[in-house]
């Protein structure tokens, strides 16, 4: 007979084994450990931006943020106001919106109702390599090749016409920079980088709804395109506007390739074909540099304003996506 | 026969035509968008590709900078200081982020799991620079200096939240009577996530962590608040250097992580702005190497969890 090794339950080395043997004790600790990490630094984002910025909000306090048409940031005087940087930021996302919606609209429609399956996946890779593409390079790009090419003659064909409109002119009096550098290019290069985005969420929102709601319309005699128009569409519109908020979350933040492309000046024009600042480039362009307490913390409220911003966003476009995903299933059943 | 019927049957194949007509061209106006989207896409690889490709060289790839106003010269600090700070992110992010998604996946309606979810989305959609901000504020700060540590530090939240995502839904895809089968053997709660769960879910997994590490390579406005750049940093002789002072590796890697890094967008954003043709140029073969890396590791991901989800159902 062999000699077996016995192990006695009180050893040292049977002990620190114990925990391994019935380790779910310590793994769920590590589990709700590493989650609770993720929340931790969630609320220690919003707390650091907040305390760091104590001086600055108490200084300039709500006239921060208001609308003005003289507006402040005078780094040696120590005032500030982020009205033209907040306005920038505005303009720019918004009107990306506005050319990113049909586009992406476009796209998902054909990638999801139009295309042969096989080449639906290596379509929708392609849209979303769009967004693999680092930033910067897609600001090395604007400067050289895109803000000459694409956006001066948008930007002086825009001024020629919408320009001298009475009250939409304001929008667009040129004239635009020879190099293109302005609000236009950034909303354009936005424009590119949030398709992706976009289009992808509206992609799989028409892929969520149900097969009977296309088959009852077609039944009835609809062309396709009407299916899509008046049944698809309607049906997942709120998950839709969760994919537009999505992208315009991605817009307010997007900082490298807007601040190459923008011009960083402040200027006192409204015009969508003048240089500007928008929050993000801002803090890009002056952190760094900022000496004086309170610009730092200038900037500091900026990217409080910037994270509150996108939090509220994300709330909005997470619930109507999941409002959709919720009903869908149901519906399909019955 | 009546003409009124004639009329009406002449009227009905008006509007199917147009009807017809409205289809036909809405159909093929959503296939020009796709088309049009995907212009900027080709427009951007293939320029980068023919301006990088003129100006790279095997000295861009192994020499340091040279000062400015000279020709010649390369980008390995930039090169070395990419590699350091997607390393520190990755090693930092990935522990935390797995073991969230086990609960995320196992605990979904918990209360800590429902804030847990909500916050991984929340933190997806905060601003690079925004992160870039805090990490300044939590270490750069404290610290007194510029340092790649805050730069993988930074890097590390924004990869966190896609880490936890991918793996949760990764972890969720893997079929339930598999945990059973493991929990009715007698395996424990950790030995049938770790042993069980994991490996079914690794090749999901591993895509995460690489489409995470892609975005975080191509990453610059966080860094510019954390790592500030350093034309003068060179790991080779950092390594040596210690090496020959008898230091011990943990030394050496603390003086690494310790000094202001430079990184590849850092410095395409950096040599752009300048005014010498040759930065000019070598601006874009950073482009270049930068798409090249961040599109190989994006396309070998998804290649591959395309071909292995195939293999397992078929």
């Amino acid at each position: 007979m062999q000699n077996r090794k016995v192990i006695s339950p009180n050893s040292l080395r049977s002990r620190l084994l114990r925990p391994l043997r019935h380790g779910d004790r310590p793994w769920q600790g590590m589990i709700m450990l590493g989650s609770a990490l993720v929340i931790v630094l969630m609320a220690a984002i919003g707390w650091m931006l907040w305390t760091r910025s104590g001086d600055a909000r108490i200084a300039f306090g709500w006239s921060f943020l208001l609308p003005t048409t003289n507006p402040n940031w005078d780094p040696v005087k120590n005032n500030f106001q982020a009205w033209p940087f907040i306005y920038g930021t505005l303009l720019t996302s918004l009107f990306a919106i506005g050319f990113a919606l049909p586009i992406s609209l476009g796209i998902a429609i054909f990638l999801a109702e139009l295309c042969p399956p096989w080449l639906r996946t290596p379509l929708s890779w392609l849209v979303e390599l769009l967004a693999a593409i680092p930033s910067v390079v897609y600001g090395l790009w604007g400067i050289f090749i895109f803000l000459p090419l694409v956006v001066t003659p948008v930007g002086n064909f825009l001024a020629n016409t919408l320009g001298q409109v009475p009250v939409v002119g304001a929008l667009f009096t040129g004239p635009i920079p020879a190099s293109g550098v302005s609000r236009l290019a950034a909303s354009l290069i936005l424009t590119i980088m949030i398709i992706p985005t976009i289009a992808a969420v509206t992609r799989d929102v028409f892929l969520a709804i149900p097969n009977s709601q296309r088959e009852a319309s077609q039944a009835l005699g609809a062309t396709k395109w009407e299916t899509i128009w008046q049944v698809l569409l309607p049906y997942g519109l709120s998950g839709i506007l969760g994919a537009v908020i999505l992208g315009l979350g991605r817009a307010l933040g997007e900082t490298m390739a807007v601040t190459m492309v923008i011009g960083n000046s402040i200027e006192s024009s409204s015009s969508l074909l003048r240089p500007g600042y928008t929050m993000a480039s801002l803090i890009a362009n002056e952190f760094a540099e900022a000496v004086s307490n309170l610009h730092t913390e200038a900037l500091i409220e900026i990217g409080l304003i910037l994270f509150v911003t996108t939090l509220l966003l994300n709330i909005l476009a997470r619930f109507l996506v999941w409002r959709v995903a919720r009903r869908t299933p149901q519906e399909a059943r019955a | 026969m009546s003409t009124f019927t004639e009329l009406i049957d002449r009227n009905r194949m008006a509007r199917l035509r147009q009807r017809k007509g409205t289809n036909a061209a809405m159909l093929s106006l959503t296939g020009l968008l796709t088309a049009l989207a995907l212009v900027p896409l080709f427009w951007i690889i293939g320029y980068v590709i023919i301006r990088g490709g003129r100006s790279i060289n095997l000295d861009f790839f192994i020499h340091l900078p040279r000062p400015m106003g000279m020709t010649g010269g390369g980008v390995l600090h930039a090169i070395e200081g990419t590699l350091v700070v997607t390393l520190l992110a990755a090693v930092f992010a990935i522990p935390p982020g797995v073991l969230a998604a086990f609960y995320a996946a196992r605990f979904p309606n918990t209360p800590l799991g429902v804030i847990l979810r909500f916050s991984t989305d929340v933190l997806s959609g905060v601003p690079s620079i925004v992160i870039g901000l805090f990490t300044y504020a939590l270490m750069v700060k404290p610290m007194g200096h510029y340092s790649g540590l805050a730069g993988g530090v930074a890097l590390a939240f924004l990869m966190l939240p896609t880490i936890i995502r991918t793996t949760e839904e990764m972890l969720k895809l893997v079929p339930s009577t598999l945990r059973e089968a493991s929990l009715g053997l007698g395996a424990p709660e950790w030995k049938t996530s770790l042993r069980v769960l994991f490996p079914a879910a690794a090749n999901g997994i591993i895509t995460g962590f690489l489409l995470a590490l892609a975005r975080a390579a191509g990453e610059t406005a966080p860094l510019l608040l954390t790592t500030l750049g350093n034309e003068r940093f060179d790991l080779g002789q950092i390594i040596t250097g210690g090496i020959q002072a008898h230091q011990s590796v943990f030394q050496i890697i603390g003086r690494i992580v310790n000094q202001p890094l430079d990184s590849l967008p850092l410095t395409l954003w950096k040599y752009a702005q300048q005014p010498y043709p040759e930065r000019i140029d070598q601006s874009w073969a950073v482009a270049l190497v930068l798409m090249i890396l961040v599109l190989l590791i994006n396309i070998s991901a998804r290649v591959w969890i395309q071909v292995r989800t195939r293999r397992m159902k078929g």
